[in-house]
């Protein structure tokens, strides 16, 4: 079984956003940039499924501009076999990712898509599911568990009531939860060896696909801020406080 | 045009953020249909046409429809989206899971978990774990929006009659089978609309000690949240996860014991009306966001806060 992984260049999960003072975005300059943590997930679970006999190859992929090329290489060093760089500029919304890696899966044809379940930039969580209807596949979204069996999933999802547990047919979509895993480190002789793996890299103009933006972001601001509060000295201070003054409780 | 809301339910009542997502869909444009998708749902379509916003409801019943799988309801959903100039669900599992599918085949840019609605096609909608608020215009003929529910009241759920059409269903998706659900019930109220939540961190230091959280909860009559270090650490299932890959909450009381304040859990319950955190690590980022804060050792703190609330003569609930 081939596995596909596609993985995103975010802000570090770390990193305190600090919004532009002209309202055009967030500041991205000199801010440290990390994988998309539940894209590492999906890495890891690739890798695994690897070690356990039940796939051949895991090709990595990232959509995006040249620095992006770094999270194929962290991928890489993880213990993917191969790189893909589709290169982009600008802002490419959901869409024009789900239609660009319609594009690559159609020359590659892995048996699984694995990605993160949602960027944590833009939170959008949606290019698995529309990557699955573009190619008419099953999705898994939020996958907590999955067992690989012959030609088929089985894949606990975590939804809002619970889990829900869907069997899918190969191939087929999965995105992934951040418990799916424990994200391994790479070490340092694999980070050297990743270095020699290949990544090819591909314009995404020369795809045939129109990744022009369908929104217009007009104004991004600082959420309104909460008035300070203060400390309480013990216990039945605050009880006291959210009986007469919050009136509460 | 219309806007077409998509309605979450469970085959014999209709899912509480429903309401939520027909206020939404109401303020695109007061001509709301509502589609119910399922098998032996009429007893939840009859209360979706009581939803005095709703002014039709769109009925389709099949056997494959019971579980409510993404890829059964898509297809069915885009051949009614021909009538709708937006399509509008609720930005919870169930909204994230399906309508970007919708989206796909509609060719239309989603616009994820909105929290107000501008003009019909203008939204304000959190980046960023809520660190940034983005304000979106789609230029799509169509558009499909979910909506995060614990940002728009729920409209009235009686005295309306709106006309129930049936609609024929679509093909089966065979490449898709449910297995099974493990629905977590509970007498307390539900997380995501309670009053009052009650949530634990990594501090608790074990499962077990949950307990003491569980106490309180009674007491308050409250919903039970956690913190994502909480429940990758095992101490609580997952559907109690707060935050921004977890549950947004908005109660009127949130007490955040025993968390530190991940950017990623403020994302969740940052808008709760009244904050209450307790933490013995005085410099914890969650006592920024904090009405009340008591720098004080969990073990110690909790039980007299029971104590403290045993000799309260009434409590809210």
């Amino acid at each position: 079984m081939k596995i596909l992984v596609a993985v995103k260049r975010v802000i570090d999960y770390n990193v305190q956003i600090r919004v532009k003072e002209d309202g055009s975005g967030v500041i991205t300059d000199n801010v440290k940039m990390s994988t998309n943590p539940p894209d590492d997930n999906a890495i890891e679970e690739a890798v695994k499924i690897k070690e356990a006999g039940k796939a051949t190859e895991i090709v990595a992929i990232t959509v995006g501009e040249e620095k992006a090329q770094e999270t194929v290489r962290k991928a890489l060093a993880v213990g993917a076999d191969r790189g893909i760089h589709v290169k982009a500029e600008g802002t490419l919304e959901p869409l024009a990712v789900s239609k660009i890696l319609q594009k690559v899966v159609d020359k590659e044809k892995p048996d699984l898509v694995f990605m993160g379940k949602q960027a944590i930039d833009d939170d959008c969580n949606q290019t698995g599911q529309m990557l699955s209807a573009l190619l008419n596949w099953p999705q898994a979204t939020f996958a907590s568990k999955i067992d690989v069996k012959d030609n088929k999933l089985e894949v606990t999802r975590e939804i809002d009531e619970g889990l829900e547990t869907i069997e899918i047919n190969v191939p087929a979509i999965v995105t992934c939860d951040l418990r799916l895993n424990e994200p391994r480190y790479a070490s340092l002789p694999n980070i050297m060896k990743a270095k020699k793996k290949p990544i090819e890299e591909i314009n995404a103009s020369d795809l045939g696909v129109d990744v022009s933006p369908r929104l217009q972001q007009l104004k991004v601001e600082e959420p309104p801020k909460r008035k300070a509060g203060i400390k309480v000295a013990n216990v039945a201070e605050l009880v006291q406080k959210l009986k007469n003054e919050a009136k509460v409780i | 045009m219309s806007v077409l809301l998509i309605t979450e339910h469970n085959n014999k009542e209709l899912r509480p953020f429903t309401l939520n997502a027909a206020t939404a869909a109401s303020q695109i444009d007061s001509d709301v249909h509502a589609v119910i998708i399922g098998q032996n749902c009429s007893e939840a379509a009859k209360k979706l046409s009581e939803l005095p916003v709703v002014k039709k409801v769109l009925s389709i019943e099949a056997a494959h429809y019971e579980n409510f799988t993404a890829e059964n309801f898509a297809p069915v959903i885009v051949k009614l989206a021909e009538n709708y100039s937006h399509i509008v669900c609720s930005a919870n599992t169930f909204g994230k899971n399906l309508m970007p599918r919708i989206a796909a085949h509609l060719d239309t840019s989603q616009v994820s978990d909105i929290i107000k609605v501008i003009s019909p096609d203008t939204f304000l909608r959190p980046i960023y774990a809520g660190n940034a608020f983005a304000t979106i215009k789609s230029n799509d003929l169509k558009k499909c929006v979910t909506i995060r529910p614990t940002s728009f009241d729920p409209c009235e759920s009686t005295g309306g009659s709106a006309p129930i059409e049936n609609v024929e269903a679509s093909e089966e998706f065979s490449n898709t089978k449910f297995i099974k659900r493990e629905e977590i019930k509970s007498d307390r109220p539900e997380l995501g609309t309670a009053r009052i939540v009650v949530s634990g961190g990594r501090g608790m230091q074990s499962g077990d000690n949950f307990k003491l959280i569980t106490e309180i909860a009674d007491k308050l009559g409250a919903a039970i949240g956690a913190s994502r270090a909480a429940v990758d650490a095992g101490y609580i299932s997952n559907d109690h996860q707060v935050g921004q890959t977890g549950k947004v909450v908005v109660p009127d009381l949130y007490i955040a014991i025993g968390i530190s304040g991940a950017i990623q859990h403020l994302a969740g319950m940052k808008e709760s009306k009244v904050i209450v955190a307790i933490n013995k690590d005085g410099e914890a980022p969650i006592f920024s966001v904090a009405d009340y804060g008591l720098e004080a050792d969990l073990f110690e703190a909790i039980p007299q806060f029971m104590e403290e609330l045993n000799k309260l003569n009434t409590i809210q609930k």
